[in-house]
């Protein structure tokens, strides 16, 4: 039984700024992180391995962690390694460069084809820089499998069917899929664990399958920005909508004239 | 590589679409707010471009009076496939559906709402239409000569905005923050046609419902009238106790910045802005919240908004009504005893108004 774990690299969004003057992003001294999200499904299909493994004893069981990125992305990898997952595979090819979630849900559906049988493709919800969520279904749609996103919780898992809980609105549902399949999950459904010392012993010396598009079978103008079909065309930071009226609390007077005045000010609002 | 070819001259032809679509969603027969919403928003494009404004309903039983308010609130005809398979959203029925119908009509433009159901369906279905999809919108304008749909969305852990085309592939698929938007009056006396599309001939689901648990009532920020958020400027998860207390005050719910819900002082369902929820109460007020355009983008819509940070140079200013600079430990609890005072007094201005007319 395999599990397959797409995962991204990503650029620490806590610590991005902009460049006031110039508009972009200011990368220097930004760290590369796995997608914090991600490893909420690296951590359940550990442990949907580890239950699977201690329920039919010696059978091959292993997590599959994937990642399309720069060569770099191999750490992102080497840390999901260390984590616990069996192999990592890195889809690395220049021709990949400015993938939008169309794009980059065909390589990765791609590489998941390529490697043959699974039981499952668990994702993170969405990565913190797109903010799209939108490759985990995207992957499903490619591989014509059923997909439930949102999952908060798994009840059972296996061999044919899984239970799950996914958080809606109002609410949680609980659904009944037939692997394969595919999930994406959310905080709630595990506390990701930390890598142990042997594990990125491991992780450092493991070797990582690598492939472009050509051994994907991909055509190149099906790849990277020629294979998106959106293009971002602007960025910019939002223009100011409101007039701020500014109330200085420099010391315990000036503040609580402030306080007054804001009173006022909500009250002249009918806010109060 | 034929199939390839093929799929980039679809691409090309699918340059002949037509129409804007919103997604309507229903639940239980009701039909959700977030569909008028979308209206507002696709009546607005369908405008500008000179084309028909249509709302795609997917059901398993359409409430007449919920169709009329479709067509009340902003659409010239309602697509309505009704089948006991799109009872709930399951995304393989609702995917054959949608899938179905964009290749029966070829519309240019698909929204949906940035809900659970938006963001599993349009995915899913994007792939197979071969569109381009951009996920959760707050901004949406179109050019009329080329009819390219300019889709604005905070980019690059919410930093920046970005605008996004989709410049040769149709439909132009995007999914819009819900409240992001006012749906548009109803106006009774406009008329639309309501035309009943069979389902594609299967519409099996691998995935089946088992259950539905509500979630217990709670006072949400979605719904509330007036939200106090606190920011990492509170420090500890112990001082989120001030913020609670000025909720409390105003009778408000208790928001929070991703930075408060990723250190756990408060939980997912409080988070404010782009990867939590999109908000516009009467009054919002912002404590120790810096401002990342990601925050913004979930409360700028908010009626009144005030701010409370001890530095003066501070994003959350930019969109702040009123902006106290200073230190919130001195401030908020000055406030918060000032807000009770302040209603204290609302009441016994109330009961004397109530005994007056009493005695009148």
């Amino acid at each position: 039984m395999r599990i397959i774990v797409p995962i991204k690299q990503v650029p620490e969004t806590g610590a991005v700024r902009m460049d006031e003057a110039t508009g972009t992003m200011v990368r220097e001294g930004v760290e590369a992180i796995v997608n914090p999200l991600d490893l909420y499904a690296i951590e359940l299909a550990l442990r949907l391995r580890d239950s699977s493994r201690s329920a039919d004893g010696e059978g091959n069981h292993e997590v599959l962690a994937l990642s399309m990125g720069p060569p770099k992305a191999q750490t992102a990898l080497r840390e999901a390694l260390a984590m616990g997952c069996d192999r990592g595979v890195l889809l690395s090819d220049p021709a990949f460069a400015g993938s939008d979630t169309w794009a980059t849900s065909n390589v990765l559906a791609s590489a998941i084809r390529k490697l043959g049988e699974f039981a499952l493709v668990i994702c993170g919800e969405r990565a913190t820089d797109g903010d799209t969520g939108q490759v985990g279904p995207g992957i499903a749609s490619f591989l014509d499998l059923p997909l439930v996103t949102y999952v908060s919780r798994v009840r059972s898992f296996g061999p044919d069917e899984m239970v799950v809980e996914r958080l809606v609105e109002e609410g949680h549902e609980v659904l009944a899929m037939s692997l394969p399949g595919v999930l994406t999950v959310v905080k709630e459904a595990c506390d990701p664990r930390l890598p142990t010392l042997r594990g990125k012993q491991r992780a450092r010396q493991a070797e990582l399958v690598r492939w472009g598009h050509q051994e994907l079978g991909l055509a190149r103008e099906k790849v990277g920005l020629a294979g998106s079909p959106t293009r971002v065309v602007r960025l910019h930071r939002p223009s100011v909508a409101r007039q701020c009226r500014r109330l200085i609390a420099a010391d315990e007077e000036s503040a609580a004239l402030a306080v007054r005045e804001l009173v006022d000010i909500l009250r002249q609002k009918n806010l109060l | 590589m034929d199939v390839d070819k093929s799929k980039i001259e679809n691409r090309k032809t699918q340059i002949e679409a037509s129409g804007i679509w919103t997604l309507a969603e229903a639940a239980g027969g009701k039909i959700l707010p977030v569909s008028f919403e979308l209206l507002a928003r696709g009546r607005a494009l369908a405008q500008k471009r000179g084309v028909r404004l249509t709302a795609v309903l997917m059901t398993d039983r359409a409430d007449p009076e919920g169709l009329e308010e479709l067509i009340q609130r902003g659409s010239d005809a309602v697509l309505l496939v009704e089948h006991p398979a799109l009872e709930h959203f399951l995304v393989e029925p609702h995917a054959a559906c949608l899938v179905e119908l964009i290749r029966r009509h070829h519309p240019e433009v698909v929204l949906a709402g940035a809900t659970s159901t938006g963001r599993t369906l349009m995915p899913y279905v994007a792939v197979r239409v071969d569109a381009g999809l951009t996920a959760d919108c707050t901004g949406l304008d179109i050019e009329p000569e080329t009819g390219n749909l300019l889709q604005t969305r905070p980019a690059i852990g919410g930093n920046v905005m970005a605008t996004i085309e989709t410049p040769t592939a149709r439909p132009q698929m995007a999914t819009v923050r819900p409240r992001s938007t006012r749906p548009l009056p109803r106006e009774t006396v406009r008329r639309g046609e309501i035309l009943r599309q069979a389902p594609p001939a299967k519409l099996a689901s691998r995935v089946r419902r088992l259950e539905f648990v509500p979630l217990p009532d709670a006072r949400t920020i979605a719904d509330a009238d007036v939200v106090v958020s606190a920011g990492r400027g509170l420090k500890t998860r112990q001082n989120v106790r001030l913020v609670a207390e000025l909720a409390e005050a105003f009778d408000a719910a208790v928001g929070a910045s991703r930075d408060v819900v990723d250190r756990g002082w408060l939980d997912y369902p409080h988070q404010v802005g782009l990867s939590g929820k999109t908000i516009a109460p009467r009054l919002y007020v912002a404590v120790g919240i810096s401002g990342a355009i990601q925050h913004l983008a979930g409360m700028q819509t908010a009626q009144t908004i005030v701010a409370i940070n001890s530095d003066p140079e501070a994003q959350i200013f930019r969109v702040a009504d009123v902006g106290i600079v200073g230190d919130l430990f001195t401030v908020v609890p000055m406030l918060t005893a000032a807000i009770r005072k302040a209603k204290e007094l609302n009441a016994e201005d109330a009961e004397e108004r109530g005994e007056k007319q009493d005695k009148e």
